[in-house]
């Protein structure tokens, strides 16, 4: 009888030692990166971002996002639906984080689309499409293309666009603010500076609501 | 065990305490790797794996021959226990060098030559892990014998 109480209160102890570490080290890291952000509030949005919405917006949502990424795909149209049940309250920031193999041809891709004034459009494409052009994580150049045509672009001057040294600067300093503000995975959303607690719909929707409240007037 | 003579009684208890320690540390290290793995999401490499997998069945084995005790739940355990700590020790001269990365199973994702953990200038996990599996077998084959004097 001893001998079960003695494994009990230690499975327990154990189990108890484990879950209060999880509690100290998250809620250290929601601290953290949250200072992280505040510190370097000038690498969260740089004027070579595309942005949607108006520019006075009172909420200012900025993802990270790689087009390749399954998650990105999956959040673009949540974010869309906050942004339309808050109309000229939302404003959306992208900053690219090709993480994927690959990747960041497709942003430059893009950018060239955003020369000719078709970035959302060509994203949006891109991203509906994602399955086919970046099989098993990978995406590839040739298999991109066709997605985009029917969208008025002119695809040549694309194709020369695309190696622009200018659009590999943007990229390249978009690398180098993800790393410093530790943006790992992605998407990784800040909602008006702030990083989410955990990632997630549900904490990004309570962040989100919360800056609108906060900033109605 | 009333039937029992006093003296075998109370090898058979130095006996159960010893698995029970045997226990602890594995479980402590089980929730250490989840740890390591799942709240700090640090990337467990190939070697991590291995470990892990002779790691965690001991935390469920052992209870099994805890209640009612089974000494010959050492028998049963020893063989994770050791193999654990042969891959324990391979990591461990991995990081420290002295097997070169190249005979290593880890082709991509994290390399096992990375050390994501350095505590006060030596404590690394390959370190803790090599300790906790020495610590397990020296106290299996303490009560094993114990048991059976």
């Amino acid at each position: 009888m001893k001998q079960k109480t003695l494994f009990i209160v230690a499975a327990v102890g154990l189990l108890l030692v484990f879950l209060l570490g999880t509690l100290v080290y998250k809620s250290e890291r929601i601290d953290q990166s949250a200072q992280l952000a505040e510190r370097n509030r000038e690498n969260l949005v740089r004027f070579h971002s595309p942005a949607l919405g108006r520019a006075d917006a009172p909420v200012v949502i900025v993802e990270f996002l790689d087009p390749a990424c399954e998650t990105c795909r999956a959040f673009y149209p949540l974010v869309k639906a906050m942004m339309a049940a808050n109309p000229d309250r939302i404003r959306l920031v992208l900053r690219y984080a090709p993480f994927h193999n690959g990747s960041d041809k497709v942003v430059a891709v893009l950018e060239a689309a955003r020369k000719q004034g078709k970035f959302w459009p060509a994203l949006e494409a891109l991203l509906a499409a994602q399955a086919d052009w970046a099989p098993h994580h990978t995406a590839q150049m040739a298999l991109v293309w066709r997605h985009l045509e029917g969208l008025g672009l002119n695809l040549g001057q694309m194709r020369a666009d695309m190696v622009a040294p200018e659009i590999a600067r943007v990229i390249a300093q978009d690398l180098d603010d993800a790393r410093v503000l530790n943006v790992t995975k992605t998407p990784e959303f800040f909602v008006n500076g702030k990083p989410l607690p955990t990632f997630g719909y549900e904490p990004l929707k309570a962040l989100v609501d919360e800056a609108l409240t906060s900033t109605k007037r | 065990m009333s039937t029992m003579q006093p003296s075998a009684r109370m090898r058979n208890e130095t006996a159960w305490t010893l698995i029970f320690a045997a226990w602890l540390v594995a479980s402590a290290s089980t929730l250490g790797a989840l740890f390591f793995g799942e709240v700090m999401q640090l990337p467990p490499c190939v070697l991590c794996w291995y470990q892990r997998i002779f790691m965690f069945p001991l935390v469920l084995i052992l209870p099994v021959g805890l209640f009612p005790f089974d000494r010959k739940v050492v028998r049963y355990a020893l063989p994770l226990a050791v193999l654990g700590w042969l891959f324990a020790v391979f990591h461990l001269l991995l990081i420290a060098g002295a097997i070169p990365e190249s005979i290593t199973p880890c082709t991509q994702g994290v390399p096992c030559s990375e050390k994501l953990i350095d505590w006060f200038g030596f404590v690394t996990i390959p370190l803790l892990s090599t300790v906790a599996f020495s610590t397990i077998i020296v106290l299996f084959v303490r009560a094993y014998f114990r048991g059976s004097e």
